[in-house]
Parts: structure tokens; C-alpha cells; sequence
């Protein structure tokens, strides 16, 4: 046997791709129709009022918040339930029993997660075409943000599938924790329009960094420096890789 | 010729300091059929799981045709089939598909032909499209046993496979059983039925709170263990045994309508005649004799109440 099980991470990647396709409505029909409410209600409503951000079309502001909503809810949501539903229903038993290393586990179902995200992320971009105009300086960058940030969030949705011990639990990182970060995280706004002391709590956010750098891809604007999100990118993944190598060292959770 | 599992001082505690593996030693050969015997809670399945990779050893070592589990968990895990007691399936998955991932996940090349031969051998090929959730649960464990066997295994653990079974399930596994042998495939099995252990293994392993309390070919067990009973039904009850009968090994059951001699079911003389005739001229009548095996069930109980 070869030193990487390869045909072992293809079936992982295969069957979890297959699930998206399952559930297609749901996977691609769900982020299409939210994002055109949010430009209904945001871009239209909001955006009658407020014309510019930043010399930027309050419409197309808002485009890159959007997308990274979309790539951290999913990639959180597709990993966590990708590895905790095979917990749930036992079937994991196989995967533990095979000869595939935590690593290429982890590899087969976050890039399963991260592809299904990414994928998303580009609908919505299209989606958002239709509605205003979007023009991208940095179209490199762009792409480099959206993988980056569909990879990270994707690890950290299967530490959070690992984790969960029930369905509530699966459902509390997302719901209570990332949902509120990304909504405070700048994707509507920008964090010069708040307040004082708000713009500075707002930095302690690191949803901020990413909308930030991914905005500047876009538009050339953001609200801290492109290093800082970067660095801040990595070093998410860095921390849930190290958290993740942990796991599969103790066999937390998933091997007694 | 070196054992194709060697297990040497295999010890689990779990976190809760519960010990359910008390340094295990065994070795099983190649093409051997094992079976592993103890009641609920003895450490069948712990032993089973540690061995393909779901529960992590403690102390001890483990190795699978020489390939360490934990330092060559690859080599080792790819030669090892499982088919857990519990059915666990991706309902969602067509039988094919499920088949298939399991043969990828195991680090194998598609192989069409041997999948479809596979499916055919366990009545699976007609319904090879079929969703899992459509079948039926004797179905659904068909699909386990061809998930366990897509990547060709060398050694096939089977943790209760009939429990719960109808009895075609259990003729054809026993089939499949009896193939998988001719193949050069070691299959360790767990069970509760111990008549099948007595029909299929060529050797039984007796666990009893997490210690192996003992390894013998089936074949031996049964010579060196096995009794035979002569069971008389009287004519009339008996309230005690004859005095006259005094010198035999007799005990009364049912009430004193029948009269039990036990004997080995090894020695040259068993002694039927003599104590018949010594009944006749005691005046006793019966009216009924059978004579009976002890079964493998009786030896175990008996291994177990002693606490061997």
C-alpha cells in the first residue's frame, strides 16, 4: 500500500460531495434565495439611504460581507454535520477501522466542506452580478481569501463536529457564537461608521479581519491592512490544525 | 508458520478505570476459524475493536501478520475486515455505492468484477441500486458483510453476526464462512449460539471479565469436557434415590420422574448395561431412556460458574 491512501480520501471526498447533491435544493437553492433578501432588504432599503461606502456602491459594499457569511455558515455547518452525523449514526466505525490517517481524514471531509463552500460563495458572487455592479481589483487575492477562509472555517466546523456530543451542540457554535461575529464583523457596514467605543471592540472581532481583506480584494478599501488578514487567516487554521492534531493524538472523543 | 494474529498481554482501561481486558495472550492462524465465547460484557467486542482500530490499547501489543496495529496501523488495518454486531449504514447510499466506498476506503482500486461477484455470493446484485433505507434489516446486514469483504480482507471479524438473524441469513453466512476458509481467510467470530461455535470453529476462546480463561480446539473441548447423560423416565416417581443404587453418580430431576447418570463421554466403559440391569433388579420400572451429549453451552456455563 502506497504511503497515501488516496482512493481512501476520493471515497470520503466522493460520498460527501454526493450528500450535496442529495440535498442540492437546500445546499444551493437556500444561499441563492437568502442572499437576494439580503439585497432586497439591505441593498435596496438601506441602500436608497445611504449611497456610498467608502466610494464604493452601498450594494456592491456589502457583496464580500455577504459572500464570507455564506463561507463561514457553510463550511462551519457542512463539516460539523459531515463528521458528526457518521458519529451520530455510528457508520464512523469504518473510517476509524480503515487504513487512513487522521490527516487524510481530515483532508477528504474539510475539503469536501470547503469545495461545497467555495461553490456557494462563487453562486452568490454570480447572484449578486444580477443585482448591482461588482467589479474586482484583485481577482488573485479574492480567490486565494475564498479558499483560505472556506478551508479554515471548514476545519473548525469539523473540530465543532467532533466535539458535539448532540444535535444541540452542533447547532450552538454556529448559532450563537458565529452568527452574531459575523453580523458585527463589518458585512453590512464599515467599522469607521460606529462609535466609539464600538469601532474598537469591533478589532477583538476576527470576523473583521476577513470581510476586511476579502472587501479589499474587491475594492481596493478595507478596514485594517491586508497583512493583518492574512495573518489573522492563517492563524486561525494554524490554531484549529493544532487543536485538530490534539484530537487525533487522545483519540478525543472518537476512539474511547 | 507464524501466527496471522498475535496478541500479547493486551490490556484496556478505560478512562473510567474500568478494566475490560485483563493482559490478553493469543495467537490465531491463518485460514483458522475462531470463536470467541463469553457472556455480555466479557470484553468480546472491547478485544475485537481494539484489534481494527475503534478503541485505542492500553498495554500490550498487537500485531497482524507480523504488521504492528499501532505503528503499522495501515498494513495491518487493510488486511482486516469488520462486521460490528450493529447494523450502521449511510442510509442514504445506494448498496453499490456503499460497497464501493467502503473498497475505496480501505485504499483499493475499483475492482467491477469482484464487487458484483461479491454482491451475487451474498443475494445482493438485484438490489444493488436500491437505497439503504429501502431494505429490509436481514438485507441491511448483507450489505454490512459485503462492506466488510469489498476490500478483500485477510482476516474477517464477525461480532455476532447471527444474532437476530432468520434462518437463511444464517445458512447462507455459514456458506459464506465456510468459503471464505477454503480462500485461506482467518475468520474470528464472537457468538452466543454455541452450537454454531461447536459446528464451525476449529478452535473457541472463553472470555469471562475481561481474562481468557481458556483457548482448546473445539474438537479437544469437547472430548476433554464433553459428557454424556443416560436420562431414565420413571414409572413411577421417586421420592429419593434407590438405596440400592447408592454407588452410582445419580441425581434426581424433574421431580423425581427421571433419574440422571452422568458419565464421560470418553471412557471405554459407559456402564449403561450394568446399571440398567442393576435398576431391573432392584425393581424399579421406567418407562422412557434417552442419552444425550453435553453441549459446548453446558461446558461454558459450567467454565464460567467455576470461575476457572
Amino acid at each position: 500500500m502506497s504511503a497515501i491512501n488516496l482512493p481512501g480520501i476520493w471515497a470520503i471526498y466522493r460520498a460527501e460531495m454526493a450528500r450535496t447533491r442529495r440535498t442540492v435544493l437546500q445546499s444551493v437553492a437556500t444561499p441563492v434565495l437568502t442572499t437576494v433578501l439580503y439585497f432586497i432588504v439591505f441593498g435596496t432599503a438601506i441602500g436608497s439611504r445611504m449611497h456610498q461606502v467608502g466610494g464604493v456602491n452601498y450594494g456592491a459594499f456589502i457583496v464580500p460581507g455577504l459572500i464570507m457569511l455564506a463561507l463561514l455558515t457553510q463550511g462551519i455547518s457542512n463539516a460539523s454535520i459531515g463528521i458528526y452525523f457518521p458519529k451520530f449514526t455510528r457508520t464512523i466505525f469504518e473510517v476509524l477501522s480503515a487504513p487512513i490517517s487522521g490527516i487524510e481524514v481530515v483532508v477528504a471531509y474539510v475539503g469536501a466542506a470547503a469545495t461545497k463552500a467555495v461553490m456557494i460563495g462563487l453562486i452568490i458572487l454570480v447572484t449578486a452580478t444580477f443585482f448591482v455592479p461588482v467589479r474586482i481589483m484583485h481577482p488573485g487575492w479574492m480567490l486565494a481569501f475564498l479558499v483560505l477562509t472556506a478551508l479554515t472555517f471548514s476545519l473548525f466546523g469539523f473540530l465543532i463536529g467532533i466535539w458535539a456530543n448532540s444535535f444541540e451542540q452542533l447547532a450552538i457554535v454556529p448559532s450563537l457564537i458565529v452568527t452574531p461575529l459575523t453580523f458585527l464583523g463589518g458585512a453590512f457596514y464599515s467599522i469607521d461608521m460606529l462609535p466609539q467605543p464600538w469601532r474598537t471592540v469591533s478589532l477583538f472581532n476576527p470576523v473583521v479581519y476577513l470581510v476586511s481583506g476579502f472587501r479589499w480584494s474587491f475594492y481596493g478599501v478595507g478596514d485594517v491592512s491586508l497583512a493583518v488578514s492574512l495573518i489573522f487567516v492563517l492563524g486561525f487554521m494554524a490554531l484549529c490544525l493544532a487543536v485538530l492534531s490534539w484530537m487525533f493524538r487522545t483519540g478525543y472523543r472518537l476512539k474511547p | 508458520m507464524s501466527p496471522v494474529l498475535s496478541i500479547s498481554a493486551a490490556t484496556k482501561t478505560y478512562k473510567t478505570g474500568h478494566t475490560a481486558l485483563h493482559a490478553i495472550d493469543l495467537a490465531v492462524e491463518k485460514g483458522e476459524i475462531f470463536a470467541l465465547l463469553g457472556p455480555n460484557g466479557a470484553g468480546k467486542t472491547t478485544l475485537i475493536s481494539i484489534i481494527c482500530g475503534l478503541v485505542s490499547l492500553t498495554s500490550g501489543r498487537i500485531t497482524v501478520a507480523g504488521h504492528d496495529i499501532v505503528t503499522g496501523y495501515r498494513a495491518a488495518r487493510g488486511m482486516i475486515g469488520l462486521v460490528p454486531q450493529e447494523i450502521s449504514l449511510d442510509i442514504f447510499a445506494t448498496v453499490e455505492n456503499t460497497v464501493q466506498f467502503s473498497r475505496g476506503l480501505f485504499g483499493k482500486t475499483p475492482a467491477p468484477a469482484y464487487i458484483e461477484q461479491l454482491l451475487r455470493d451474498l443475494s445482493l446484485w438485484e438490489k444493488r441500486g436500491a437505497r439503504v433505507n429501502e431494505l429490509s434489516g436481514g438485507m441491511k446486514r448483507r450489505v454490512m458483510i459485503a462492506k466488510a469483504l469489498s476490500h478483500e480482507p485477510d482476516i474477517l471479524f464477525l461480532d455476532e453476526p447471527t444474532a437476530g438473524v432468520d434462518v437463511n441469513l444464517r445458512r447462507d453466512m455459514w456458506d459464506l464462512v465456510r468459503r471464505l476458509r477454503q480462500k485461506g481467510v482467518t475468520v474470528i467470530l464472537t457468538t452466543h449460539y454455541l452450537e454454531e461455535a461447536e459446528e464451525m470453529a476449529d478452535r473457541v476462546g472463553v472470555i469471562d471479565r475481561g481474562r481468557l480463561v481458556l483457548v482448546e480446539e473445539t474438537a479437544a473441548l469437547m472430548r476433554k469436557m464433553g459428557k454424556r447423560r443416560l436420562s431414565i423416565t420413571m414409572q413411577q416417581k421417586l421420592t429419593e434415590i434407590p438405596p440400592a443404587l447408592a454407588a452410582w453418580p445419580l441425581r434426581l430431576e424433574a421431580d423425581g420422574e427421571r433419574l440422571v447418570y452422568e458419565f464421560d463421554a470418553n471412557a471405554p466403559e459407559t456402564g449403561m448395561p450394568h446399571l440398567l440391569r442393576e435398576l431391573a433388579a432392584a425393581g424399579i420400572d421406567y418407562r422412557d431412556l434417552e442419552t444425550g451429549r453435553s453441549s459446548l453451552e453446558d461446558i461454558f456455563v459450567g467454565l464460567v460458574e467455576n470461575g476457572v
